[in-house]
């Protein structure tokens, strides 16, 4: 089986910008692949490269095995749902969700069933003859995703596509992708910058970050495990170790990564640290420790006593939390 | 009560813009009064009595019915060929970037805002420079240069409208190059397309200035009025022809006019 979508070595230049530079990137068929990164990493130009919008000045893209370079977008068996979602505002939403099909030349009734069909999918059964400027942001999002859909493309490619929704709308419509990926079994491709969105949706993320990939893993592994000083702090905002603390607090002079959920205060036989500063975040309290110098985040469960700001207190971890991330990272 | 009668118009207002208006058209109207004049010699006023006699002589003038026929195709030609180009343009400008982008929209426009007789001179200066006989096509050249613009500056703000991920989106689904400009560009800029060619229309059919210039001997219908009115001979002729013209240009602007309105509301569903 070969992959849905490889990279070897790709670079996109433009000017003298490197949007993305030599990567290298493999996903497996069926899979629900994120590319997650802060703006301008260059994961909107893979994806675009993917989508034939954006050609590699260097390196090899292969689409289920097949060479893509070269191969316009309207000859690849990939559908996008973009950012804006770019619904036609001259055509009604039953017209906008065929236009694919209108396209490839299918007959009015098989555009009308299939509309329809891809329309209830999305759950917006019977919204086909409204226009796209009388729908919500929420309700264009879904007819992006029936236009896309409908078409049975082999990748879906999503553009952040929840960027625009609020918190509940965005929550709500996670879980609706999550849900019709593994029904339709279509490999998705998504691109965000919101680290919570990634790891909760995908089975795989690739972390961008100035147009490379600094890691690639499942959800666990990259939160767990980050492999760079930007992935630690860019992925759940992980405290980020000097080699110099890091020896301090466990004999090893390396970068390493400590998350803040994973530190308790109050410990008797644990490290000293002076608190500078408190922060009620809702569901926890963020309290800020400086520890030699370097400041460390600590997350405390609600209901755990809050230590005022100046207090000397001490803290201590579970001996896994601490991860290495070696002397370069 | 009291906004009430602020929000009434005061009758000295009234009475300006009523001035205002029939300053502009009662001269129009006296056009239209001297078509049905038994007089032929002079436009005395009033006129001496009132015939349909020049509308049946202004039929039966071959003379007029090879200005209106030169005009219509010179009008229709110069459209066709500044819609194509126009829109060629404007799809250039608003969609990619490149170096000399903004001198170029402002080089495009430019023929508009330069006065006729400018165009004109350069334009006669440039055929004699390059040995081309004045003939049909070079009227045609001459009134394309403005009517590009026309074009040019509908359709430009329509395709700022366009945004490059419906074409992007068009892609994605399948369509090449054809087809997204079939099913996706043409309906969004259709009225505005529309809208620019029957203002263009109107343009070339009544300009004077630059068609003195570029014609050898052809006589376009208001080339061939400025003749007659030197003649004093069945002067209401003229009369009539000018009803026609007013009658021909006024009806494609009002028509421009809705067009572009209605547009307008469409194109600004999307967003």
């Amino acid at each position: 089986m070969p992959y849905a979508v490889s990279f070897q070595q790709v670079s996109r230049h433009f000017g003298t910008v490197r949007a993305v530079d030599a990567v290298d990137l493999e996903i497996e068929a069926g899979e629900f692949f994120a590319m997650l990164g802060p703006s301008g990493s260059g994961k909107t130009t893979c994806l675009r490269l993917i989508a034939g919008f954006e050609q590699p000045t260097s390196g090899h893209i292969e689409i289920f095995g097949e060479t893509a370079e070269g191969v316009p977008p309207y000859r690849r068996n990939v559908n996008t749902v973009f950012q804006d979602y770019a619904l036609f505002p001259h055509l009604n939403v039953a017209d906008n969700v065929a236009y694919g099909l209108m396209i490839r030349g299918a007959g009015k009734a098989e555009r009308t069933r299939e509309a329809e069909a891809a329309l209830e999918m999305v759950k917006l059964p019977g919204y086909g003859a409204r226009k796209p400027g009388q729908l919500s942001g929420g309700q264009r999002q879904r007819v992006a995703l029936a236009r896309a859909l409908v078409n049975k493309p082999k990748v879906l490619l999503l553009d952040e596509p929840l960027g625009a929704l609020d918190l509940k709308l965005r929550e709500q419509m996670q879980e609706e992708l999550k849900v019709l990926q593994k029904a339709l079994g279509i490999t998705f491709v998504f691109v965000t910058h919101d680290q919570g969105e990634a790891l909760s949706m995908a089975d795989r993320i690739a972390v961008f970050n100035e147009g490379r990939i600094m890691q690639t893993g499942t959800p666990e592994e990259i939160y767990r495990r980050p492999r760079t000083r930007f992935v630690a702090d860019f992925v759940g905002s992980s405290n980020v170790l000097s080699p110099q603390l890091t020896e301090r607090l466990a004999g090893v002079a390396e970068w390493s990564s400590l998350r803040p959920e994973d530190i308790r205060l109050g410990d008797e036989s644990g490290q000293d640290a002076t608190v500078t500063g408190t922060s009620f975040l809702g569901s926890a309290t963020r309290v800020t420790l400086d520890v030699s110098g370097e400041k460390i985040n600590v997350l405390l469960p609600s209901g755990a006593p809050v230590p005022s700001q100046g207090e000397s207190v001490r803290f201590s971890w579970d001996k896994n939390a601490l991860h290495l991330m070696g002397a370069g990272a | 009560m009291r906004s009430d009668k602020q929000n009434r118009t005061p009758m000295g207002l009234k009475i300006a813009a009523g001035i205002g208006l029939a300053f502009l058209h009662l001269p129009i109207l006296l056009i239209f009064l001297y078509a049905f004049t038994t007089e032929d010699k002079s436009y005395q006023f009033p006129p001496p009595g009132l015939t349909l006699k020049w509308f049946a002589v202004t039929w039966n003038r071959p003379d007029v019915w090879e200005a209106l026929s030169l005009s219509v195709r010179v009008a229709s030609i110069s459209t066709v060929v500044a819609l194509v180009l126009g829109t060629l343009c404007a799809a250039a400008i608003s969609q990619t970037k490149f170096f000399g982008r903004e001198a170029i929209s402002l080089l495009v426009i430019l023929p508009i805002a330069l006065p006729g007789i400018i165009t004109g001179i350069s334009l006669r200066s440039a055929f004699n420079l390059a040995e081309i006989p004045f003939s049909f096509w070079t009227i045609v050249l001459g009134h394309a240069t403005f009517c590009v613009v026309v074009v040019y500056n509908n359709a430009v703000a329509r395709f700022r409208r366009v945004s490059g991920s419906l074409i992007e989106a068009s892609m994605d689904l399948g369509a090449d190059g054809f087809q997204t400009f079939r099913h996706v560009i043409l309906p969004n800029i259709g009225t505005a397309l529309l809208a620019g060619g029957m203002l263009a229309f109107a343009l070339s059919f009544d300009e004077v200035i630059v068609t003195t210039f570029t014609a050898g001997q052809q006589a376009t219908l208001p080339i061939w009025m400025l003749e007659e009115l030197v003649r004093p001979r069945q002067r209401p002729v003229t009369n009539v022809v000018a009803m026609v013209v007013v009658l021909v240009t006024f009806l494609p602007i009002l028509a421009a006019y809705y067009l572009t309105r209605d547009g307008d509301q469409i194109s600004g569903q999307g967003k």
